[in-house]
């Protein structure tokens, strides 16, 4: 199976003047094409670092990290910046909806930032509605994210991090903030995501959120301590 | 381009989530700009005002003045009645005559200020005595009647000419055509009433200014005949007899060059000719001045561009400061927005990106304010209306009278220059983009992880 992602010993470091805190200290991984992958682990484990590195959001401090064979430490900024555009969507455990946005002008955000800035056509004008409807918003998308519950909110998120058809979904405790029946919902759409391809990479403390996965590690003081579902 | 209105339109969206702040932030800008283009108006209007003036007074024209020497106490001394004798004689207006070249016209006026009657209603009006080429040279108006001919000063007609004040006050409910005014006990024929004229401001200290409404006017010889019998008049005033003798207050000469605005030193030649000649023959009490209107004109010029500097440079600097509190608030925007910054990072927004977002949004904010600020710097002659109206009515001085503050302030008719628009909305563009510049990058330097986690 090709490999979305590839991690060789990677590790991350955050120096505070004083101490050196480190919150990776050299994890190697492979995570297939098409895979659901959740990552747990307890606060202070390393997995939110772990997966702001996977995003490009971040960089290693020492180790590789190739993304579907790319090695995102010789990249710039800018080319960083593109690779979140196009190949990775986000979802946030609190949302991140920008708040002045309208539902359907916050799902557009991604397009203000392609490469190249080509203008926005109304093929792009129509994806917005589709994806609006297809996270069940499409009579909504006028409102501000003040207007939406929580749950409403991740759904405009969910469209957003699909408008530039992304191949990988980062999503950071997406259920985190929900009650247990939104966050099934949410839940069910990423799982779908997924049965279409995408490979999806959550960060996730709850157990029974982990189960949906597909595959599971759980981190610990910055290692992998093991694959698979660990219970309490 | 397209990417560019499209920045623009988000921008505006956020500024409007903060109606507010975003509201005040920009009346630094707006009242920035507005004090620029108000100041620069009142400048513009001031030189506007003296350039006018100095073409009324003609540039073609070179204007010869008796002034009153200073009064030199040695001589005299206790005599209660000495004859002050100074200015132009009629040897001047020969010499003049005969000399200056290229004369198409020669004027000679003599003025004095004296008691006027009709009846019970009395007043002391400036009384000129001129030749009828004054109407023309004042651009003094008819309003009812006929300036007086040629043929009046021949005959030494007793007819006069007066002005719209002095009608109102002399005859207050009547026509003052063909009535008569009483002057030194003699009535003259009231054959014409000038119009309205607004009065003149001075210019640059070199002229003063000169009300045109409470004038009499009187044919020349009948004036020197009657009135300034001998070349003297004998007044009385607190007991004591003073004797002034002049033939003439002023002589303006007209110049016939039509070129004046290509050569304008065949004007100024000749001014220094008769200067030369003025000073020789009144070498001793230096007791005339000429003066060239051409050079007024410059002067008012010089004094413009002073004017300008100086109130150009004072609203600049509350621009400036308008550009500091946007830059304040921008800096704190960035803060407040941290978040928005790292998801848009997240989304795929590269540095430049977010340094062009938060530009633009500061240069629409003072952008917006420039646009504000011209509305109401353009408004600024019709306000200066409202407020003149309100300082005729309660600016006045201890005797009732209106005071000279209240004056200058009255005859000030701001105008827009312009060139100022531009230059001024420009202005408040610039300091959009300089001082957005910083709270910009500082938010683009931000790390999208930090930003992030920003709460």
């Amino acid at each position: 199976m090709e490999l979305t992602a590839k991690l060789v010993n990677l590790q991350k470091h955050y120096d505070l003047g004083t101490i050196v805190v480190k919150a990776l200290r050299g994890v190697s991984l492979d995570i297939p094409e098409g895979d659901f992958l959740a990552i747990m682990g307890s606060s202070g484990s390393g997995k939110s670092t772990m997966l702001n590195l996977l995003g490009g959001l971040d960089r290693p401090t020492s180790g590789e990290y190739y993304l579907r064979g790319q090695n995102v430490a010789t990249l710039s900024d800018d080319e960083i910046s593109a690779i979140r555009n196009t190949l990775i969507g986000f979802i946030f455990q609190s949302f991140n909806l920008v708040a002045q946005y309208s539902v359907l002008e916050n799902i557009a955000v991604p397009l203000l930032y392609r490469p190249g800035y080509p203008p926005i056509s109304s093929a792009d004008e129509d994806r917005c509605n589709e994806l609006a409807k297809m996270v069940g918003l499409g009579d909504r998308t006028d409102h501000k994210p003040y207007q939406l519950s929580g749950g409403q909110q991740q759904r405009v998120a969910i469209a957003r991090a699909l408008m530039n058809d992304p191949a990988i979904i980062m999503a950071d405790e997406p259920t985190g903030n929900l009650d247990s029946k939104t966050g099934e919902e949410i839940l069910g759409m990423l799982k779908s995501l997924n049965e279409q391809g995408r490979t999806i990479i959550m960060v996730t403390h709850e157990v029974e959120v982990a189960e949906q996965a597909k595959s599971h590690i759980y981190m610990k003081d910055g290692l992998i301590a093991g694959h698979g579902i660990f219970r309490g | 381009m397209y990417h560019l209105l499209r920045t623009i339109r988000l921008a505006i969206k956020s500024l409007l989530l903060h109606k507010l702040r975003s509201g005040l932030t920009m009346l630094g800008i707006v009242f920035g700009v507005f004090s620029v283009i108000a100041m620069l108006a009142i400048g513009e209007g001031a030189s506007k005002q003296a350039q006018e003036q100095v073409l009324m007074l003609g540039a073609n024209n070179i204007i010869v003045r008796s002034i009153k020497p200073p009064e030199d106490s040695g001589t005299g001394g206790s005599a209660n009645v000495r004859v002050l004798r100074y200015g132009l004689t009629r040897a001047d207006f020969n010499i003049l005559k005969g000399t200056v070249p290229k004369l198409s016209g020669i004027v000679p006026v003599r003025e004095v200020i004296l008691n006027v009657r009709n009846r019970d209603h009395e007043m002391n009006p400036r009384v000129v005595g001129c030749t009828p080429e004054y109407q023309e040279m004042n651009h003094l108006d008819i309003a009812q009647g006929r300036f007086f001919t040629d043929q009046d000063i021949r005959n030494l007609s007793n007819v006069i000419v007066i002005a719209s004040e002095t009608a109102e006050m002399l005859f207050p409910l009547e026509s003052p055509l063909n009535k008569s005014v009483q002057i030194k006990n003699r009535a003259y024929r009231v054959i014409g009433v000038t119009k309205e004229r607004t009065a003149s401001a001075a210019i640059g200290g070199s002229l003063s200014g000169q009300n045109y409404n409470k004038d009499l006017y009187m044919p020349l010889d009948t004036f020197q005949s009657r009135i300034n019998t001998k070349d003297t008049i004998i007044k009385m005033a607190s007991g004591s007899f003073s004797a002034v003798s002049v033939v003439y207050d002023q002589i303006t000469l007209k110049i016939d060059h039509p070129k004046i605005v290509v050569e304008p030193d065949v004007i100024i030649a000749i001014a220094e000719m008769v200067r030369e000649t003025m000073d020789t023959n009144h070498a001793v009490k230096r007791d005339v001045d000429v003066i060239v209107p051409l050079e007024l004109l410059k002067q008012a010029e010089q004094l413009r561009n002073i004017f300008n500097v100086v109130l150009g440079s004072i609203a600049g600097i509350s621009l400036l400061v308008g550009g500091i509190g946007i830059m304040n608030i921008m800096l704190a925007t960035v803060t407040e927005r941290t978040r928005e910054i790292g998801v848009r990072r997240a989304l795929g927004a590269r540095r430049i990106d977010i340094t062009q977002q938060f530009l633009i949004e500061t240069i629409v904010l003072s952008g917006t304010g420039g646009l504000v600020g011209l509305i109401l710097g353009c408004a600024t002659p019709y306000a200066f209306g409202g407020i003149k109206g309100i300082v005729k009515y309660y600016i006045l001085d201890s005797s009732g009278d209106k005071s000279e503050m209240a004056n200058m302030f009255l005859t000030m008719t701001p105008q827009v220059a312009i060139w100022s628009l531009p230059v001024a909305f420009g202005f408040s563009v610039m300091i959009g983009l300089v001082f957005g510049v910083y709270p910009a990058r500082a938010a683009a330097r931000l790390d999208p992880i930090e930003a992030l986690r920003h709460e």
